[in-house]
């Protein structure tokens, strides 16, 4: 079936082939290319969202103002998490679903190519738009990215860049989710039923749900700030009969489904790795679909976790509190079925298979802090602290950004036919692996030790921990170096790679040449 | 085996130092009232649940990893579902959580109970200092920074941070509370959204425009205790600490009388006739406290977010609209209502600092009743 795929594409080549030169990139409409300007184009906003962490962690070295003012120190922590959570991260799940979905069920392309080539060419426009806030009067936005009103109305000219950015992201997010819902749906191979579906596309097909049904609430609340700075309405000025809070409500009631835009794909993934290289079959998949579908739901009803301290009644805080604790229930069967698969199985520890395992430990601690967080009169404590700022990023950095890591060297030999250097692989895990725990570890402890997040200078005692931390920063962030040279180094040349690539490996993407043809399959593959 | 003794060992590596220093340092404090050490115990009740559970799922993941393996010929088995098993760990973690859960549901409920409070404090935010007001005793005062904290964190400082007391956590001001009395909080903001947290009374409530929220604190044991804003609230949101102080029924009787002699005081020099040079030196210490943060120590403000004092037209003008937006703020802007936070002498003071410090020279100064006159 290979022979025929590849054999069908040199027939068409005339009208089928990529463009020649730049055009190629700017005219795509092939899951592939566009899956591949998302990922590249993911991988610089990770460096420049990385710089501006390294610039906060720079500051944070010692106590005292040392390099930076505190606006200044503000507009960096918004702007890294905005470059990293709408930039960097969203952006690399997407391409990887483009690159991975059709492939994976047996598809020639996305379900509505053209609308692909213009959700990923939104995004280096909102990214100019955001990033060019640096340069103008009154600088960057420095009212955090959770644009909390009174504060963000405080905003300088970077507002409404920043309101219209949001906007552009959301269209492109939107977009990119119809296509691979569309996709899914419509474009499976005879045979894959949606019980058949490898993880990774059941994790992406409900996320993408999570995507349409959130984004247009976070458009609408950013637009109501839009109107409350320029057009006199007073939606969050409590001075002309609005709610500050409900600015906080709306914006969680996105915010929160959007932590699991940003883990559920990570799911998927794991799920594919971690078979692979156990050489045995997925635990439970049914209770991985369930438990995926959970998650999704109880993200609905949970938002107000992020908002204990705002003054919410007693029965609302109960309510969000055993809301949220109960997310620990389908997030633990999926840990415990990753565990159950690497069980009695027969494991190689590859550098996909280590950024798994990896993922599997360090999301698990994110998770135990998040079951700490969970519970409101202790969160009073932690609310707002190191301790969040550990939490959270325990989950998205060894986490996601691992997950996303883990996917690039399972699949690259695929994507370009080439293996990456193992011995730089691994050693490029364990860098990060060290350092990501040097950075967020003590974090923990000045949290807990009182330290609020979101301050450029700190009292004293928390001198020692901060050091550590950035230490570890530098440490994480030079090793990051080192990822995009295998992934370059990869990309050029290497050892020529097998379809199969991994011996364990099961699934359509595999019964393909390493690269694919232009057109993944343009003869229905049959899954049995 | 070898790369498993990596893993492992750097398991334990970040385990340890939680285990090591049990102390305040690398954990949350209990605290100084019933519910922080309530609160405390449910912190490390969650703790231990976390460490036991993740004794179990990491052990058996690295057991896993050390016999599981195609190196050492483990064959795969192939067994990949099992009803009872996901039947198990659905319902075991179910009653884990239960019983967290009805332990922190019950001292939430207490926590939320400010009912029958001794006394009560009304806290007020702004960017970037606190108000206290007390209710019953009618005393009212902003707390800022401490000069010498806001004096060593400059950029470029080279002040010794380990010689400024309590560097970051000082304040001018600090509210004082009594021992043993349900002290109950009322916050409420004047700008932005700020955060009250005093870890030490386990207390953190935002303080929002337009809201009331309250808290208590019943504090058991006299001593000075230190908190921050914890909400973003802008440029100077770590620089806006809290500072308590509960002193013994006595000491806080003979502190509130002192308070009110100083405001009589006050009241009764409201018309004296100021000397330039008092003006200046008064109008100094009024700038820095309150008008350093956005508009500069030297006033050459923020360019593009903050106006510039030095050489404006409003402090080299007309003394009058100078006055006025001192007073009244400016809508739309930052630029607070000054006139319900400072007294007349003091607006007078910094009126005049602002046209003959700062790098100008206008030459002409405002008195206290000046203001008085102006005040609508």
């Amino acid at each position: 079936m290979n022979a025929q795929a590849v054999e069908h594409v040199d027939h068409d080549d005339h009208h089928h082939g990529p463009a020649k030169g730049w055009m190629r990139w700017l005219t795509t409409t092939n899951h592939k290319d566009i899956g591949s300007l998302y990922l590249w184009f993911s991988l610089i906003m990770f460096f420049i969202g990385g710089i501006m962490a390294l610039v906060i962690r720079a500051e944070l070295f010692q106590p005292g103002l040392q390099l930076v003012d505190p606006g200044f120190f503000n507009q960096m922590t918004t702007m890294h998490a905005l470059v990293m959570i709408f930039l960097a991260l969203m952006p690399a799940f997407v391409g990887l679903a483009n690159w991975m979905i059709p492939i994976m069920i047996g598809a020639p392309d996305m379900a509505l190519p053209r609308m692909n080539n213009w959700s990923f060419w939104i995004l280096p426009f909102a990214s100019i738009m955001l990033l060019s806030t640096l340069f103008v009067d009154g600088g960057a936005p420095a009212g955090g990215w959770t644009m909390y009103p009174p504060l963000v109305l405080q905003t300088g000219a970077a507002f409404p860049m920043l309101i219209f950015a949001v906007h552009l992201l959301g269209i492109s997010s939107i977009m990119g989710s119809i296509n691979i819902i569309a996709t899914i749906m419509n474009m499976r191979a005879p045979g894959m039923t949606y019980m058949k579906m490898p993880l990774f596309v059941w994790t992406w097909f409900i996320t993408a749900y999570l995507l349409i049904a959130t984004m247009p609430v976070l458009a609408g609340a950013v637009t109501m700030l839009l109107t409350d700075k320029y057009f006199a309405t007073s939606f969050f000025s409590a001075a002309g009969g609005g709610d500050p809070v409900m600015f906080q409500h709306i914006f969680w009631f996105f915010g929160h489904p959007e932590v699991y835009i940003l883990i559920l794909p990570a799911f998927g993934i794991v799920s594919q790795i971690i078979p692979t290289f156990a050489r045995k079959q997925l635990f439970g998949y049914s209770s991985m679909v369930y438990a995926t579908a959970s998650i999704a739901f109880l993200s609905f009803i949970v938002w107000a976790h992020h908002m204990f301290t705002v003054g919410l009644p007693v029965s609302a805080e109960l309510f969000f509190m055993f809301a949220t604790m109960l997310i620990a229930v389908p997030t633990g069967v999926k840990v415990f079925n990753w565990v159950s698969t690497m069980w009695k199985g027969s494991m190689t520890f590859e550098t996909p298979m280590l950024f798994s395992i990896g993922f599997v430990i360090m999301f698990t601690i994110g998770g135990f802090s998040g079951l700490m967080l969970a519970l409101t009169p202790v969160d009073f404590q932690y609310h707002d602290t190191y301790f969040v700022v550990a939490h959270f990023h325990y989950v998205l950095v060894p986490g996601a950004i691992f997950s996303v890591m883990a996917a690039a060297y399972y699949w690259l030999p695929k994507w370009t036919g080439h293996m990456y250097d193992e011995k730089l692989g691994k050693f490029h895990f364990w860098m990060s692996t060290i350092f990501v725990n040097i950075l967020f570890f003590p974090q923990h402890f000045v949290g807990l030790a009182g330290m609020p997040r979101r301050i450029p200078d700190y009292a004293v005692q928390f001198a020692d921990f901060n050091a550590i931390s950035s230490i570890g920063a530098f440490g994480f962030g030079l090793s990051q170096l080192l990822f995009a040279y295998i992934m370059i180094k990869a990309v050029r040349s290497g050892k020529k790679a097998t379809d199969q690539v991994w011996d364990g490996a099961e699934g359509l993407e595999w019964t393909l040449s390493s690269p694919p043809p232009y057109h993944s399959f343009s003869t229905q593959p049959i899954v049995k | 085996m070898k790369r498993s003794c990596i893993a492992g060992g750097l398991l334990a590596a970040l385990l340890t130092p939680l285990i090591a220093h049990a102390d305040w340092e690398v954990n949350m404090t209990q605290g100084v009232t019933d519910l922080s050490n309530e609160i405390y115990g449910l912190h490390m009740a969650a703790f231990w649940v976390c460490v036991v559970i993740g004794i179990v799922v990491f052990g058996a993941m690295i057991y896993s990893i050390i016999y599981h393996r195609k190196d050492k010929n483990h064959k795969p088995a192939t067994f990949h579902e099992s009803t009872t098993v996901e039947i198990i760990w659905t319902v075991l973690p179910v009653i884990i959580l239960i019983s967290l859960a009805i332990p922190a549901a019950q001292a939430l409920v207490k926590i939320e109970d400010s009912s029958n409070a001794d006394m009560t404090i009304k806290v007020t935010g702004y960017q970037w200092k606190w108000q206290y007001e007390y209710a019953e005793d009618d005393i009212s005062f902003f707390s800022s920074l401490a000069a010498s904290s806001r004096e060593a964190s400059a950029l470029g400082s080279e002040i010794d941070l380990d010689t400024v007391d309590n560097y970051l956590l000082e304040v001018d001001n600090p509210v004082v509370i009594p021992v043993g009395k349900k002290v109950r909080f009322l916050f409420t903001s004047n700008d932005v959204i700020h955060a009250w947290w005093v870890p030490d009374l386990a207390v953190k409530k935002d303080a929002i425009p337009g809201y009331i929220n309250d808290m208590w604190a019943k504090v058991n044991v006299a001593g000075t205790y230190r908190g921050q804003c914890a909400e973003l609230c802008g440029k100077d949101h770590g620089f806006m600490p809290i500072t308590v102080i509960a002193k013994e029924e006595d000491e806080y009787k003979a502190w509130v009388a002192e308070q009110q002699a100083a405001k009589a005081a006050l009241a009764a020099s409201a018309d004296k006739v100021w000397e330039m040079s008092d003006l200046m030196a008064q109008g100094k210490k009024v700038y820095d406290t309150n008008c350093a943060a956005c508009h500069g120590a030297t006033g050459a403000g923020i360019p593009g977010v903050f106006p510039a004092m030095t050489g404006s037209p409003i402090t080299t003008g007309d003394i009058g609209p100078h006055i006025d937006i001192i007073l009244n703020g400016k809508s739309g802007t930052a630029m607070q209502a000054f006139g319900t936070q400072l007294s007349d002498a003091d607006i007078a003071a910094v009126v005049t600092y602002e046209r003959n410090g700062l790098g100008n020279s206008v030459g002409d100064m405002a008195q206290p009743t000046d203001i008085k006159a102006l005040r609508k």
